[in-house]
């Protein structure tokens, strides 16, 4: 009894500890490769964390159509968003607009 | 009617640069095409800066700060690669013109202003995008010997497309 009343507390610790750390969901990642998000199109849960990885050599962003949001990726770097609500999301390059991709968020 | 005519003009000169003697009778070298491919993102380079020093439209901008951003990557691209390949790029005839025929285009440029210079700086740029795209595709992809020189222009040509879609969206914008 005493051992699970112990593993309670641990877990319960841990959920707050990873709570307030905001690490919880997973990172999705989309690469990004000769002026394309791939895949172009994902489906996430609330809580996850979209990785874009950039492997070109010029920078691009990842912007939310209607500005809501706007992640910046620098040429051979990555960058993270997390996504907490429910919904889709269709987002492009504001300095490439020819690149498009789509988040759908589903519980 | 005056955007296209304009458009006709400015794809006239660069098609000019592109078919000068100079590059038209013979196939260009590996360092011909290099010096080629610098100048034309130099100039456009410089242009933007203008567009930069004279226009107040926010897209204009925007625009102008992704081709600094972009020609100047692709041109660090290509001086680290030729720097490797131990390769001096060549000046020629077409990098000749395509340089007085851009300083000719920037001084009608300057003379303008506001909504005026907004659209000829934007139709310029899909005029020059549509050539040098052109000239990548038919003549200095094809010709370019060394494999990664070829890849860089092949790389340099997605980008440059993505250019030049931007451009025109812009430019109908601008209507």
């Amino acid at each position: 009894m005493r051992t699970l009343v112990r593993l309670a507390a641990v877990f319960l610790l841990l959920q707050i500890a990873c709570a307030r750390a905001g690490v919880s969901g997973e990172i999705v990642k989309v690469n990004i490769n000769d002026l394309a998000f791939s895949p172009a199109e994902i489906t996430i849960k609330p809580g996850d964390t979209v990785e874009w990885v950039n492997a070109d050599f010029i920078d691009h962003t990842a912007t939310a159509r209607g500005g809501s949001w706007d992640v910046v990726i620098t040429a051979g770097k990555s960058a993270q968003r997390q996504f907490n609500k429910p919904g889709t999301s269709t987002y492009y390059c504001r300095f490439h607009p020819s690149m498009t991709g789509v988040i759908h968020v589903r519980k | 009617m005056k955007r296209l005519q304009s458009a006709v003009a400015a794809a006239a000169v660069a098609l000019a640069a592109f078919s000068s003697p100079g590059f038209a009778a013979d196939k260009p070298s590996d360092p011909q095409i290099a010096h080629i491919a610098y100048t034309a993102g130099s100039i456009d380079i410089t242009t933007a800066k203008l567009a930069l020093k004279k226009s107040h439209n926010k897209a204009v901008r925007a625009f102008a700060n992704d081709m600094v951003r972009d020609h100047q990557a692709v041109n660090d691209k290509a001086l680290a690669l030729v720097k490797k390949l131990h390769v001096t790029p060549e000046d020629n005839a077409t990098s000749q013109s395509l340089t007085s025929q851009a300083d000719a285009k920037r001084a009608d440029l300057a003379k303008l202003s506001g909504k005026a210079f907004d659209k000829a700086y934007v139709d310029n740029e899909v005029a020059f995008h549509k050539t040098v795209d052109g000239a990548l595709e038919t003549t200095l992809i094809p010709s370019a010997s060394n494999g990664e020189l070829k890849s860089l222009l092949q790389t340099g040509l997605k980008i440059f497309e993505g250019h030049l879609q931007h451009a025109d969206h812009l430019a109908s914008e601008l209507q």
